[in-house]
């Protein structure tokens, strides 16, 4: 939405109708009593991007409400990713999230070039992917992320999986072949049109004509059909049998037969009818490819925020940024307050862990001296030294991934309606053309030749065309409409398999609960008090800190914040830390408490908790009302998921599930023929997400838990789950249908065919009309998706 | 007939040129940000430039 667009900055309307109700830099709602802005990070970004001359931005900007708000500080060290390209000059790759309008890609770049050694500033707004050149040092590096830090963007390193999934060859050689089928079919066309037309044309020059025809024909057919030829060969090669096989058989068939009119002068050749059949094909593959491709670019860009480094300590005693992939076993590492563990090790010391990604507990665990720490982990305590056990690669993270990928190839067993229906199709149609060339052949006795000018044309007025396109129309459809709404469909069949799911089996942790930790409201808390504690809050990155900001953002950071680590905060006589911390005695295990005290003053509490999503009582309804039964199996202890069901209205629950035992479960399910979704967050969940029919993570997720899903909710909340549903059984309807279609157009023209009445002319016709009409149906689906 | 020496051998070449383009615009990576290059073309570039010395 937009709320500052159009508007001089500063007078953009607020929609409840007061003076200055968003924020000037980030477009959020303000609270009343604010200023211009929602929080120092917004003063100081408008600050910048007016002291560029670069405020042009405000009244181009179509970002949503909230999303520009600058980050607290970069926690990654930018100077390893930077790379020499010539002599004195450094490059450097970046993602950049919340690149979401031209005018950002515009202030990203003006801002950048603005600084004098900067020689080149290239932002894509597809891929989020800056480019930096500059002259000087790698050091530089961390100077220019955080000038697009401070501007409101979240930067982090451009990974090997966003290059992955923005380098796409494949992609780009379907584009190169429709350029080519494209051109090939509109030359050809202005020869065959010649000679539909030129009923009075001596037979010399359609003789000519047909060479022509060739010519342009022949090497298109050839170069522009490879994609399919080499698909269809790979189907045959592993015994099946697909839609792109009936595709190739069709158009080399149509080009020999034509070929052999060429030769011996017949009426009309069919190098139009294949050629136009490829570059319709081809574009709708195009379409297909590039909408898959932009939400696994969106996947990438949700992992690549996750990536950071880790902190190695040296024998010197020092610390040193390096990348986790490069941390051998017996390494030191020095793991900060709030950091998540990203290998296994062990400490010296007890520490409290938040584990609700590894176990679903959704209270942090106090682990003894010695006791195997697991990757993926939050530190809630102190900061505290760590003996790795385990480097990446050999880790319990790797072994998961290991264990994922088995999982995963066992589920391409899934066959898609579309491979349904080539299966019945391609061997009933090249009976048919068969048929059809031996009954004239042999039948009525005309020359092999003759006789094939019927049986292929059988074969194209069956039209692979209507019945290719039927299905990926569809999808392109409804896949574009999903991802507009937030929704990240990354695997080809998942749509299908949603549509199928009967059984709904949720996490608690991460996914019907937010995850993190969030301040219990409690109406005695003096709004004044929390206003000073969350700004006292703000120079800190521990979680409950983090908590305690967010639930009064528009508190101003305090001068003169010390962190004791793991502790607390101090400011003068203000004090804000554990229970322990500001004297009243050990923290009863829960650590979800922060105490403020005041000298002088009685101490304030706040307490946390992992609060429910505000939607996530409704999305399960509406998951229910579609049909699904639905279960909660959490890692979590049984009172705590107790509770969340019954808030929630879920059905049957399960307490203490273990990793394995979540897998069992989605297995038993399978075992009775169920369809399960699996809908979960955390690493536990992983494995039971690979296993499961169809499985959704949030956004939020660990990058296990989304790499192991076939569709990654972005934005908040579970609304958009039931909406995805909708959406998937919506757009298999328009399957099916658009396939019926197909083969009724079949039933007309397949004997018309047979018969010899179908000229090059009637077959491009039916073609043509046969794929608007199933185009026109599958847009559709994009329409339900975003009514 | 004798227009057709001339206009088939055109109608080729004009097509032709017209395909390389394409492979080059796809080859020189045209294609790779079509949302950008949307937005880009209303950028304003009165901006004061600064000297790259």
């Amino acid at each position: 939405m937009t709320i500052a667009a159009g508007f001089p900055d500063g007078l953009a309307p607020g929609q409840a109708g007061l003076s200055r109700a968003a924020c000037a830099h980030c477009g959020a709602r303000l609270a009343p009593g604010q200023g211009e802005f929602c929080c120092t990070g917004c003063s100081g970004a408008h600050a910048l991007v007016r002291g560029l001359g670069l405020d042009a931005f405000y009244r181009r900007q179509e970002t949503a409400a909230g999303t520009l708000r600058p980050p607290e500080a970069l926690s990654t060290d930018f100077a390893p990713h930077a790379r020499a390209t010539s002599p004195g000059t450094m490059e450097l790759d970046l993602i950049v999230s919340g690149l979401t309008c031209g005018a950002c890609v515009w202030l990203v770049e003006q801002a950048l070039a603005a600084e004098p050694d900067v020689v080149k500033a290239r932002a894509s707004l597809s891929s989020r992917r800056l480019t930096v050149a500059w002259r000087g040092e790698a050091r530089r590096a961390n100077d220019l992320a955080s000038l697009v830090a401070r501007l409101g963007f979240k930067v982090a390193p451009w990974s090997p999986a966003c290059l992955r999934a923005t380098e796409d060859a494949e992609g780009r050689a379907l584009v190169r072949a429709l350029g080519i089928a494209a051109f090939g079919s509109m030359n050809v066309m202005l020869v065959s049109i010649a000679v539909w037309v030129g009923t009075d044309m001596e037979p010399a020059t359609r003789h000519l004509m047909h060479w022509l025809a060739a010519l342009i024909g022949l090497p298109t057919v050839l170069v522009a059909g490879m994609p399919f030829y080499r698909s269809a060969w790979e189907a045959i090669r592993a015994g099946r049998v697909n839609m792109d096989l009936a595709v190739s058989i069709g158009v080399l068939a149509t080009t020999l037969m034509s070929l052999s009119e060429t030769f011996r002068n017949g009426d009309y050749t069919w190098f139009d009818g294949a050629t136009s059949l490829l570059a319709l094909l081809l574009a709708g593959r195009v379409l297909d490819r590039a909408m898959r491709r932009r939400a696994r670019q969106a996947v990438a860009e949700l992992l690549a925020l996750q990536e950071g480094t880790v902190a190695l300590r040296l024998s010197d005693g020092t610390t040193r940024a390096v990348p986790a992939e490069s941390v051998r076993a017996g390494d030191f590492l020095l793991v900060a307050a709030g950091e998540r563990l990203r290998l296994d090790g062990v400490a010296e010391e007890a520490v409290t862990l938040d584990t609700s990604a590894t176990t679903g507990e959704s209270v942090p665990r106090i682990l003894t001296p010695g006791e195997a720490l697991a990757a993926g982990a939050v530190n809630m305590g102190q900061p505290f030294v760590m003996t790795v056990t385990a480097a990446a690669k050999d880790g319990s993270l790797a072994q998961l991934a290991r264990l994922l990928e088995r999982a995963e190839q066992g589920r391409g067993r899934f066959v898609s309606i579309a491979d349904k229906a080539a299966r019945l199709y391609v061997p009933v149609v090249h009976v048919i053309a068969a048929a059809t060339f031996l009954g004239w052949w042999l039948g009525v006795g005309v020359s092999w030749q003759a006789a094939l000018v019927p049986a292929v044309a059988a074969l194209i007025v069956t039209c692979p065309c209507g019945l290719a396109i039927a299905v990926p129309a569809v999808q392109v459809a409804a896949v574009g409409a999903l991802f507009r709404r937030g929704v990240l469909v990354a695997s080809p069949t998942a749509l299908e398999r949603l549509a199928g799911a009967d059984h709904a089996v949720l996490d608690k942790t991460g996914t019907l609960t937010e995850g993190h930790p969030e301040l219990i409201e409690d109406e005695t808390l003096d709004p004044e008090l929390l206003r000073e504690a969350a700004g006292m809050a703000r120079a800190s990155r521990h979680p409950l800190a983090q908590a305690l900001v967010r639930a009064c953002p528009d508190a101003p950071a305090l001068p003169g914040v010390r962190e004791i680590p793991g502790r607390g905060l101090v400011r003068g006589s203000l004090r804000l830390g554990s229970p322990d911390f500001c004297g009243l005695g050990e923290d009863q295990g829960s650590g979800m408490t922060l105490v403020f005290c005041v000298a002088g003053e009685a101490p304030v509490i706040f307490r946390f908790a992992d609060r429910l999503r505000g939607d996530a009582g409704s999305a399960v309804a509406e998951l229910q009302a579609l049909g699904l039964e639905t279960e909660l199996l959490s890692g979590d202890g049984a009172g705590a998921v107790e509770a969340a069901a019954a808030a929630v209205g879920i059905g049957p629950w399960e307490a203490r599930a273990t990793p394995a035992g979540k897998a069992r479960r989605i297995e038993a399910l399978r075992a009775a023929g169920r369809h399960p979704l699996m809908v979960g967050d955390g690493i536990n969940d992983a494995a039971a997400l690979s296993l499961a029919h169809v499985s959704v993570s949030p956004g939020t997720g660990t990058d296990l838990a989304q790499a192991a899903s076939d569709i990654v909710l972005r934005g908040e909340g579970l609304t958009a789950l039931p909406a995805a549903v909708r959406v998937a059984r919506m757009a298999q309807r328009l399957a099916r249908q658009n396939i019926v279609f197909s083969l009724v157009y079949n039933v007309v023209a397949v004997p018309m065919a047979v018969l010899g009445f179908v000229t090059p002319l009637i077959a491009a016709l039916v073609m043509a009309s046969s794929s608007i009409i199933v185009i026109v149906n599958a847009l559709r689906a994009g329409k339900e998706a975003s009514a | 007939m004798n227009a057709l020496v001339f206009l088939v051998p055109a109608a080729l070449v004009l097509g032709l040129l017209g395909l390389a383009l394409f492979l080059w615009t796809l080859k020189s990576r045209q294609y790779d940000d079509l949302d950008g290059a949307a937005s880009r073309i209303l950028f304003d570039d009165d901006l004061p430039r600064k000297d790259k010395r």
